[in-house]
């Protein structure tokens, strides 16, 4: 088992999330996250004063799934979340070592 | 007439009443947007407070109140309040100068709905100070300084054309102006806190008692005539609002509390001319109608998303208009188009029309001379990343 962990705009979770439910994944865990990546957040500038923003808010997405699904996952998730601009965002694949039903 | 203390206590907590619906539009339009325009939306709203607090006593009560020149303006006789002074005709002049300061910062707060998320905080300084001597002064002239409106005896008895229509219309324009938030219709722009809205809410409908009953500026039966209708009012919009969503999905309580303001705004220039029946018909009839032009905005696409046009704009002409239908003589001094008098509701509707093009025009004429001289949008990061961040360098999430 694989867990699939991509961190997405959050303006693109309801793309992710209903390719993913197109594609019959429905089950999911989303948290709202901050964080920065190579760009160190977004640089504003006022009045010729650098303002760094860094820790942009973003939307962590995990799903724990069999190992044939995570890379198809992976593509669902990279085509509905892409804009194109930087930050749009990482997926790591990671193994699971067990999974156990709450309830039963 | 001299000072009568009953009076003066009695609008002196109506001002303070009113100020408080500033903060209340704030935090209404605040718990609307995304999380990362909060606190800007909060903020808009104490800005435009301070701005005009200080435009009014400069020379925005001397333009509004001065001696009237064409039916347009008034003269600059009274600016820096030169004599205006601590007599006066029942309450003191300064207080009367405070209480029209209260409506015309709360207007000013109204049209922030018009740049949610977008605008910049200097640019939105400068427009706000040239909307309130340009637009807003004029109208309160108009309906209450001895303009044209007044003249030909147009009825506003505590700022339907004058506050609402103008805000509402103003917010429409701006919007129009600044061009719709990046990703407004691709992506979720849900309200982020509901509860803070219902705060806003509660402070705007608590507010009103001050803001209507006061317009009486006496502690009278008019004013407590005033205070029923507008709760009735309030009410019947709401509960009319809710009906209306819930049939089309769920009743939401951000919809039933747009239907009180509807209601609120709608009885608001009818508050000293009509009784409690027509109120509840009122403020029913607002709720059905804002939320329809709610529904007609969405389906257009447009981003003014907080509503101030639908609600306030649609309501605030709709209420001038009932006024000039439901008026009975026995409240204000003057019957309505149901009692037979069809020439106060063609001068209503003359009053409203005039009003809404004035205030939609020259708003857009502003909107785009700020735009033009300093930029009235942020850049297009700053959006991204919220004005809460970008223009005061605050945040929801530290």
């Amino acid at each position: 088992m694989k867990k699939v962990e991509a961190i997405i705009r959050p303006e693109k979770l309801e793309d992710a999330k209903s390719a993913l439910d197109e594609a019959g994944y429905y089950a999911m865990t989303v948290t709202d996250v901050r964080g920065r990546g190579a760009q160190r957040g977004i640089s504003l500038q006022f009045r010729g004063k650098k303002v760094n923003v860094d820790l942009i808010p973003k939307v962590k997405l995990e799903m724990v799934v069999e190992d044939e699904s995570a890379e198809k996952i992976v593509k669902i998730i990279q085509k509905a979340a892409f804009t194109g601009e930087a930050g749009d965002g990482k997926i790591f694949i990671i193994p699971v070592d067990g999974a156990y039903q709450v309830r039963t | 007439m001299p000072i009568d203390s009953g009076d003066t206590a009695f609008i002196i907590i109506c001002t303070a009443l009113v100020m408080l619906m500033t903060p209340g539009v704030g935090l209404f339009y605040g718990g609307m947007v995304p999380k990362k325009n909060i606190i800007s939306m909060i903020g808009l709203a104490f800005v435009a407070f301070a701005v005009v607090s200080i435009q009014w006593v400069l020379f925005g009560y001397s333009l509004a109140f001065g001696p009237d020149i064409g039916g347009f303006i008034g003269g600059l006789d009274y600016a820096l309040l030169n004599g205006v002074g601590l007599g006066g005709e029942g309450i003191p002049d300064l207080l009367f100068v405070v209480f029209q300061l209260v409506f015309a910062a709360l207007t000013v707060a109204i049209i922030t709905s018009g740049g949610a998320g977008r605008i910049k905080l200097s640019a939105f300084i400068v427009f706000a100070l040239l909307w309130t001597t340009l637009v807003y002064d004029p109208l309160a002239h108009w309906a209450w300084g001895g303009g044209w409106a007044s003249q030909l005896g147009a009825l506003d008895f505590a700022g339907g054309t004058v506050v609402h229509i103008s805000s509402g219309f103003g917010a429409l324009a701006l919007a129009l102006v600044l061009g719709a938030r990046k990703g407004f219709g691709k992506y979720a722009m849900e309200p982020s806190n509901i509860p803070i809205t219902l705060l806003g809410a509660a402070l705007l409908w608590f507010g009103w008692f001050g803001f209507n009953a006061g317009s009486e500026l006496a502690a009278d039966a008019i004013a407590a005539n005033a205070f029923l209708v507008t709760n009735t009012a309030a009410a019947a919009g709401a509960l009319a609002w809710m009906g209306a969503s819930w049939i089309n999905g769920k009743p939401s309580t951000l919809g039933f509390v747009s239907g009180g303001i509807a209601g609120l705004v709608a009885i608001t220039p009818a508050a000293g001319f009509v009784d409690m029946p027509a109120s509840i018909v009122i403020g029913a009839l607002a709720g059905l109608i804002c939320y329809s032009a709610l529904l007609w905005r969405q389906r257009k696409g447009l981003d003014e998303s907080l509503d101030a046009w639908a609600i306030h704009g649609v309501g605030g002409f709709f209420g001038a208009l009932a006024t000039g239908i439901f008026a009975v003589a026995v409240i204000g001094g003057v019957d309505g188009l149901i009692y037979g008098n069809v020439d106060q509701f063609l001068i209503q509707l003359l009053d409203a029309v005039v009003a809404m093009a004035y205030a939609f025009v020259v708003t857009f004429v502003i909107a785009k001379i700020v735009d033009l001289v300093m930029g009235l949008r942020v850049e297009e990061t700053e959006e991204y990343v919220g004005l809460d961040l970008s223009q005061h360098g605050e945040s929801m999430d530290a």
